[in-house]
């Protein structure tokens, strides 16, 4: 490239003359591509002698063949059977029987007998126009040796150049050709049924895997989304009380969720009573609910005595929720069971409110949790923020230091304990010792390093560690995803619905912050200062400004995961790659054929729907 | 009354936006900010609600320091003040009646608020405010099928959601023609008279100062250069506010 100033006050010609140095610079970017592209032939062993080879060419007409040939529909066939005697070697004073009456079809072969060995022309006449099939020889032994296959034209001949078999015999032997006529309406194969099962799984897997991926991405885009994560920050007493609580409150969250479970299996033997139990807690939420959460706050802050009291209302209607929750979870495993038995064909409705209300059973001690730790540790964390506030500046470096070397112990004991899972170190005092100490130091440390105004930028932090996830997640693909889940939940479709839910979780997790992160910040800062709570501008000022990119974006990984899922079966994962790559290995073309025909209608399908939708939507 | 004393703020760059300002501003004033382009009118207003985070200096507000309240006190105290913009600052994909119940935010229940549900009364407000701006039948319209000057009447209208007992108006009118810069600034003038509402905006037309402000301040580089009555601003004063070489043009 010229470097030449490209002033407007400088005539074009200057511009021609290249000086030495670029043309050095060029001639060696010519040699560092040479070079480049002839290691990267030697690598890939890029060879003509492959392309060219006879051998390799006759396998792929073949297989273009089979390929153009998709087993997917057949027809009845009618054998039609015309035989010739004939003398090999010749018998004096045989006599051939004569060919039938006219009209029908027969064999002439010249000459009349002849040795074994010896070349021969077998002709036909009076076939079907463009008939086909194999003609044999057939010694006494009957055991049938082909001769070669015809074709007959339009006047119902053919005529073939072969050699007669090394079967001596004084009897009369028989050459035989065998036409096979279709007939009757075409029916589908096996494979092409097996092929439709298979693509009706393929196109749920991705549906499911599709649908599990958006729910889970669009809170993760939240935390992956710098704009948003950059303004939290927190004071170190009131972080390092939020860590603490953190665990502290799943702790207690998990084991309430365990008593409430305990006590409603008692209801749940007596339908009429699980369902008094349901409409009681629905109840008891409602109402405690609406007096907890009014609809319009006050025009002073409540006092203090009213706040703990809304809290405590909080906390039973949690209790009265989780409650609830396990009610609903046993009435629809018991309705669903009930369903399951009487619906005949349409079974799977009942089994499928069975399975929801085992996941929710499942969850709900992961939502008890959960909630227990964000409540606890809110809590906490406001408590820190009251530290901070009113404590004098020595005290709060104090009390920095203290919960900071408690906070960085916890995190590290935890970290420790994983760790010692996954390694099995089996030296409980001195792993935990140790990781307790060093955490405990660098807590200390952060706390030391922070000075009384500085708020640490805790959103920052966890932006990244979650971005850092997300890479990780996103950089390894869904097709390896599932050899991990086949161990875990076995070989089928649902390996691959986890597996691809993972990567479309990751990927667009990603996609979807970027989105956030590049919305006008304007109606953000205009929401917050009408007074609204951070969820508030997020639902009034973030989401109306990303729901068209969100959709998009959710149709292309629609596209995305119809194709993955077409071949997720290839490592265990169900749908319809399992099938061909079975059919593949077997060298079956023909039916690996009408699978790739498959793949390609229903992808070509999916892409025009989702331009569809896109249109009506975006 | 709003007190504010020696509002320092130094952006991460270190860039100072604003230095040492001091002014008080009785309720019920029609407050003028002037200055150059980045003289730090912006900054100053957002200072005094906290969606810029002060260096240092205090902001009293009916004689509570708001530069020391806690995130969640603050969302009590910013309730009570509208804001204004000059790019209006409208969700787009949103209705103009959703953009203006946003006002409410910071009353309603943040729980049911999330779940898009608002009190029947407050929607109601919601048509009065609208009403009141002359744009009711546009209702239901999305928000950026509005003109310039109506997106600014939705502007006013959510910051009336808020029951303000002072608005800061950044640049309201900037945007906008001459013509609708009038009826805009009317409405605040009105709601400045009628409603007893402090208000606070920054202007870059001195004919519109002196038509609507019963007091100016003048930021020059972050430092307060005048404090005082529109009228006194004569040619010398002008030329320390705007710098030497600006020429007057209203």
């Amino acid at each position: 490239m010229e470097k030449t100033p490209n002033g407007s006050d400088k005539p074009a010609v200057t511009i021609k003359k290249a000086s030495l140095k670029s043309s050095i610079l060029r001639g060696s970017l010519f040699a560092l591509a040479f070079i480049v592209f002839a290691y990267g032939f030697k690598v890939t062993r890029v060879s003509f002698e492959q392309i060219n080879s006879p051998d390799r060419q006759a396998s792929l007409t073949r297989v273009l063949r089979a390929i153009a040939k998709p087993e997917i529909l057949e027809y009845e066939k009618i054998e039609k059977i015309v035989e010739l005697g004939v003398y090999v070697p010749c018998q004096a004073g045989a006599r051939i029987p004569e060919p039938a009456s006219p009209g029908e079809p027969y064999l002439v072969m010249t000459p009349a007998c002849a040795n074994p060995r010896s070349a021969i022309t077998l002709e036909g006449f009076n076939f079907e126009p463009f008939s086909s099939g194999p003609a044999f020889f057939i010694p006494s032994s009957e055991v049938k040796l082909k001769l070669g296959d015809f074709e007959s034209g339009a006047d119902g001949r053919f005529k073939i150049e072969t050699k007669l078999p090394p079967r001596p015999d004084e009897a009369m032997q028989t050459i035989q050709a065998v036409t096979r006529i279709n007939t009757g309406a075409p029916y589908f194969t096996q494979t092409a049924r097996q092929t439709w099962g298979k693509i009706i799984e393929t196109v749920f897997l991705a549906l499911l895997a599709t649908v599990f991926g958006i729910i889970l991405a669009v809170p993760v885009s939240f935390f992956a989304a710098q704009n948003l994560m950059r303004e939290i920050t927190a004071p170190m007493s009131s972080l390092a009380l939020a860590v603490l609580g953190w665990p502290v409150g799943m702790y207690a969250g998990a084991v309430i969720a365990g008593w409430i479970r305990t006590l409603s299996e008692r209801l749940t033997g007596n339908p009429l009573l699980t369902l008094a139990g349901l409409g009681a807690a629905l109840l008891l939420i409602w109402f405690l609910g609406r007096w907890a959460f009014p609809s319009e706050e006050e025009e002073k802050r409540p006092s203090l005595a009213m706040r703990l009291s809304r809290m405590a209302a909080t906390v039973v209607v949690a209790v009265a929720a989780i409650f609830f929750l396990y009610m609903l979870a046993s009435i629809a495993i018991v309705a669903g069971e009930l369903l399951e038995e009487r619906l005949g064909s349409l079974d799977f409705l009942g089994a499928f409110v069975s399975s929801l209300g085992e996941i929710l059973h499942l969850l709900v001690v992961l939502i008890a949790a959960l909630a227990g730790g964000a409540a606890f540790s809110g809590l906490l964390a406001r408590l820190g923020t009251l530290l901070y506030r009113s404590l004098p500046k020595a005290w709060i470096f104090v009390a920095n230091v203290i919960l900071g070397a408690a906070a960085g112990a916890m995190v590290a004991g935890l970290l420790a304990a994983g760790l010692n899972w996954l390694y099995e170190f089996n030296n409980y005092t001195r792993v935990f010792t140790s990781s307790l100490l060093v955490g405990a130091a660098l807590g200390i440390l952060v706390a030391v390093l922070t000075r009384k105004r500085d708020a640490i930028p805790v959103g920052i932090v966890v932006y990244t560690i979650t971005r850092t996830i997300l890479n990780v997640l996103r950089a390894i693909e869904a097709l390896i995803w599932v050899i991990i889940f086949v161990v875990w939940v076995g070989i089928g479709p649902f390996a691959g619905v986890l597996a691809l839910t993972l990567h479309t979780i990751a990927a667009l997790g990603k996609l979807y912050s970027e989105q956030v992160e590049s919305i006008l910040p304007g109606p953000l800062e205009a929401v917050k200062a009408t007074g609204a709570t951070r969820l508030q501008t997020i639902m009034y000022a973030v989401i109306p400004q990303i729901v068209p990119p969100y959709i998009s974006f959710t149709i292309y990984r629609w596209d995305i995961n119809v194709r993955m899922s077409t071949i997720i079966g290839f490592a265990g994962g169900g749908g319809i790659g399992f099938l061909l790559f079975q059919n593949i290995n077997l060298l079956n073309y023909r039916a690996a054929s009408a699978q790739m025909f498959a793949i390609a209608v229903v992808v070509a399908l999916m892409d025009y729907f989702s331009a569809w939708l896109r249109n009506k939507v975006v | 009354m709003l007190q504010v004393r020696n509002l320092t703020k130094i952006y991460d760059g270190g860039v100072l936006a604003l230095d040492d300002v001091s002014f008080d501003a009785p309720d019920g004033q029609f407050l003028a900010v002037i200055g150059l382009s980045g003289s730090g009118k912006s900054t100053l207003l957002r200072c005094l609600n906290r969606l810029i985070e002060p260096t240092a200096g205090q902001v009293l507000w009916n004689d509570v320091d708001i530069t020391n309240l806690s995130e969640e006190e603050m969302r009590w105290v910013r309730r009570k003040i509208g804001m204004v913009f000059q790019h209006f600052n409208l969700v787009h994909r949103s209705s103009v009646l959703t953009n203006v119940l946003a006002g409410r935010l910071g009353y309603v229940n943040p729980t049911w608020s999330l779940l898009n549900r608002f009190p029947k009364h407050d929607i109601e407000k919601a048509m009065q405010q609208l009403n009141r701006v002359g744009i009711a039948d546009k209702a239901a319209q999305r928000a950026d099928e509005l003109s310039g000057g109506q997106q600014q009447r939705v502007g006013i209208a959510r910051a009336l959601m808020q029951d303000p007992q002072m608005i800061l108006a950044d640049e309201p009118v900037a945007s906008l023609d001459p013509v609708l810069a009038h009826s805009i600034m009317q409405y605040l003038e009105l709601i400045n008279k009628e409603d007893g509402v402090t208000v606070l905006c920054s202007l870059h037309f001195l004919d519109l100062v002196h038509r609507y402000a019963n007091r100016v301040i003048a930021l020059n580089e972050g430092k307060l250069v005048f404090d005082g009555a529109p009228q006194e601003i004569d040619d010398q004063r002008f030329k320390e506010i705007y710098g030497k070489d600006a020429e007057r043009v209203g």
